[in-house]
């Protein structure tokens, strides 16, 4: 029998009909509930979803919503890595924002010119992820501290270190605004065309961000570490007893996991702002938790969630133009989680209950003398 | 069986999903509501958009100010508004949007509350050059179509030091800051020059609640608390707090423990979100957003907009302390001398 939260994090896999159920289940779920909500502060459900519905039509915020998402859907691999083996990394937010100070520091200093400095940003900013993340993974294997615990506080401790690291070596004043130098021109990273009708351009970074999913495809499904990643999450007395350490297996998906998130920062960095100040944006790495468990650690399931949880993000505003508050996007997203884990466990009971009958059935229908009393769980 | 029943729910869940649908179709053409401000027949054409910083209107602080500055103007100029709020964490992009919607929609002049807004309206101003702009806090974003509303916060900053200097029986004060950026350092410089001026030997404890970015202390009440809790804990009598949505806890803490507190922003004893606290509110620091986005609305609207920087020192009556609930009335001569001396140049406040 799996587990919940096995059946949580996607390591059961549903097949046939059922795959598709379940998403549509949580997709009603959630409208039901959102419509229930706008309805008791008296606000028009249709009319809300009819403006989302616009809104998200527009060749300009398709733009803005690819671009968003492509954040988000690093920071979910960056958490997936982590959950299929069991461990929650909740300081990939932490892990990002440290790794893109630096990296922004490096980077604004311009030591190398043009696609080299580009190249460096990134290494710096995948290294020092890997770093921070490895800090809890040592903690975990040598002490026993649960990365829980440890994660969250790296993510105060990354906070302070980076704000002192632009504090007192890189930030420059612009009005009232502290950031890190920009980044020369010769090292920003274009954005492609790829929407009619708007002049925003889509990030270069998607690109990156499709690699990588098919990168932690490959690396989890086609390979021997891939193996011993998820034999681990199973079972770490099994996967010991097979000749796999859980101790290595522990610091190196850490580290992975971080490198991961070493990227979460970088299309802003290098695509957009090209420095690091009060609006580089924070909470990505919680808003890809959210992500990972939504899109069930799968590539392509974390790609429709990040999606839509951008589109969500960026509709704020809309729903403010029709006097609707803008936490009602709040309530959309965590009721859409929750509908997800909800229907996905109730398509997986469907299953097994399908499954018994289906035994019982077969089991009884030949007139042999065995008596079948109820079926085995 | 349990699992059966599981399965009749799933079902019975997908129905009551059709019903609703039904439901909320019934419902949404007799619920097109109209706005408030819509209504009002003598209407002008003018149609004010304003983004806000984090905290939005509610915030008893910054965002409050500047919402009363556009209710007035709603009120006496007759133009009606859209009120859009930022979210904490968001990107330069996600306000670039923001803007754009509003002057996508037809919104001119538009308001962006907060120095956060720099970047992204300085891009989206020129992508629409017969918009008119302002922006709150900030003069690094200009243009022919931006107006800079900025204020001289060292200046009212120093006249509450002076009166928490006269007012402190301890010789021990406190800085609240909410974020430790360059804005809310001129509110300390400007705090720790005009107690010093009273008492050289003056003891000031600092604390900022959240270092950039991580913005959240502009909005926790319960960070503000712990921090003036410590001060007054380790000596402090009179707290004065620059952390906008934050700096209620800060009041609850000098009720908790007998001191005193200084607003900030707005007359924040005389704001009813404050009421229960007010008797701890020795004075607020008042920066009058709402007068600077007000003057911007009325010449706008008249036709007079002017682009650039637009200062409101003490000299305009940009800042000032205020005086509700009496606490100041014997020391009142006192600061007025001092205000009178920085109007004239005698005394500089350090900005840093």
């Amino acid at each position: 029998m799996s587990s919940f939260l096995d059946r949580m994090l996607g390591r059961v896999k549903l097949g046939g009909w059922l795959a598709v159920a379940a998403p549509l289940l949580a997709v009603v779920f959630a409208a039901v509930i959102t419509s229930v909500i706008l309805l008791a502060t008296g606000k028009a459900p249709l009319e809300a979803f009819n403006a989302l519905a616009q809104y998200g039509a527009q060749p300009r915020t398709m733009v803005t919503i690819i671009n968003t998402g492509t954040e988000y859907y690093i920071s979910a691999l960056a958490v997936a890595i982590g959950f299929r083996m069991n461990l929650f990394n909740i300081g990939v937010d932490g892990q990002y924002r440290l790794a893109a100070v630096v990296a922004a520091g490096v980077g604004g200093a311009a030591l190398v010119p043009g696609v080299l400095n580009i190249v460096l940003v990134i290494v710096v900013a995948v290294i020092v992820g890997a770093l921070w993340a490895a800090i809890a993974g040592l903690l975990r294997v040598t002490r026993g501290v649960s990365e829980v615990i440890s994660t969250i506080m790296l993510n105060s401790i990354a906070t302070g270190i980076g704000s002192w690291l632009v504090k007192n070596y890189f930030g420059v004043l612009t009005g009232n605004e502290l950031a890190t130098k920009e980044i020369p021109a010769d090292a920003h990273v274009p954005g492609m065309a790829l929407i009619p009708g708007t002049q925003l351009q889509v990030s270069g970074f998607v690109v990156l961000a499709i690699v990588l999913g098919v990168a932690y495809y490959v690396l989890l499904n086609r390979t021997r570490f891939g193996f011993e990643l998820r034999a681990t999450g199973k079972s770490e007395s099994a996967a010991l007893s097979s000749g796999i350490s859980p101790k290595k297996m522990i610091l190196t998906t850490m580290i992975i996991s971080g490198a991961m998130a070493g990227f979460i920062g970088m299309p802003e960095l290098l695509g957009s702002s090209y420095k690091y100040g009060t609006n580089f944006p924070t909470g990505l790495g919680f808003t890809g938790i959210a992500i990972a468990l939504l899109g069930r650690n799968t590539p392509v399931g974390m790609a429709i969630g990040a999606l839509l949880w951008s589109f969500l993000d960026n509709s704020s505003d809309t729903l403010q133009l029709l006097d609707i508050s803008k936490e009602i996007v709040a309530i959309m997203q965590g009721v859409i989680v929750l509908s997800v884990i909800i229907a996905y466990e109730l398509v997986h009971r469907y299953r097994i209950v399908a499954e018994q009958r289906r035994v019982s059935r077969e089991l009884a229908a030949p007139k042999g003398p065995q008596q079948v009393e109820g079926a085995p769980a | 069986m349990l699992r059966n029943r599981v399965s009749k729910l799933a079902a019975a869940g997908a129905a009551g999903a059709m019903v609703m649908a039904v439901a909320a179709c019934g419902g949404s053409d007799s619920n097109t509501s109209a706005t408030p401000g819509a209504s009002a027949p003598a209407a002008s054409a003018v149609k004010v958009g304003l983004a806000y910083d984090v905290g939005g209107r509610g915030d008893g602080s910054f965002n409050d100010a500047a919402a009363a500055g556009l209710d007035k103007a709603v009120s006496e100029l007759k133009v009606t508004s859209k009120e859009l709020e930022a979210t904490q964490g968001e990107t330069d992009t996600q306000k670039e949007e923001r803007l754009r919607l509003l002057a996508q929609g037809g919104y001119n002049p538009i308001v962006a509350v907060g120095f956060a807004y720099s970047g992204s309206l300085a891009k989206v101003a020129k992508e629409f050059p017969d918009t008119h702009f302002a922006i709150v806090d900030d003069d690094a974003a200009t243009g022919a179509n931006i107006d800079n509303l900025v204020f001289a916060e060292e200046q009212g900053s120093f006249l509450v030091g002076a009166a928490a200097a006269l007012k402190s029986k301890k010789g021990d004060v406190g800085f609240v800051g909410g974020v430790d950026v360059p804005l809310i350092h001129k509110f300390q410089a400007g705090f720790e020059a005009g107690a010093k001026a009273v008492k050289p030997d003056i003891k000031i404890q600092t604390k900022y609640l959240s270092q950039p970015p991580d913005m959240s202390g502009f909005g926790d009440p319960a960070k503000g608390k712990t921090a003036a809790q410590g001060m007054y804990d380790a000596g402090a009598d009179v707290v004065y707090q620059a952390a906008g949505g934050s700096g209620g806890g800060v009041f609850d803490a000098a009720k908790a423990s007998n001191g005193l507190a200084i607003g900030v922003d707005s007359d924040q004893a005389a704001l009813p979100a404050y009421s229960a606290v007010k008797d701890v509110i020795l004075t607020s620091m008042v920066k009058k957003v709402d007068v600077a986005v007000f003057d911007f609305l009325q010449s706008d609207v008249a036709g007079k907009f002017t682009a650039g920087k637009h200062v409101y020192d003490l000299k305009a009556g940009g800042v000032d302390y205020s005086t509700t609930g009496g606490q100041l009335d014997d020391i009142k001569t006192q600061l007025d001398e001092f205000k009178q001396k920085i109007i004239n140049g005698e005394i500089t406040v350090p900005t840093s």
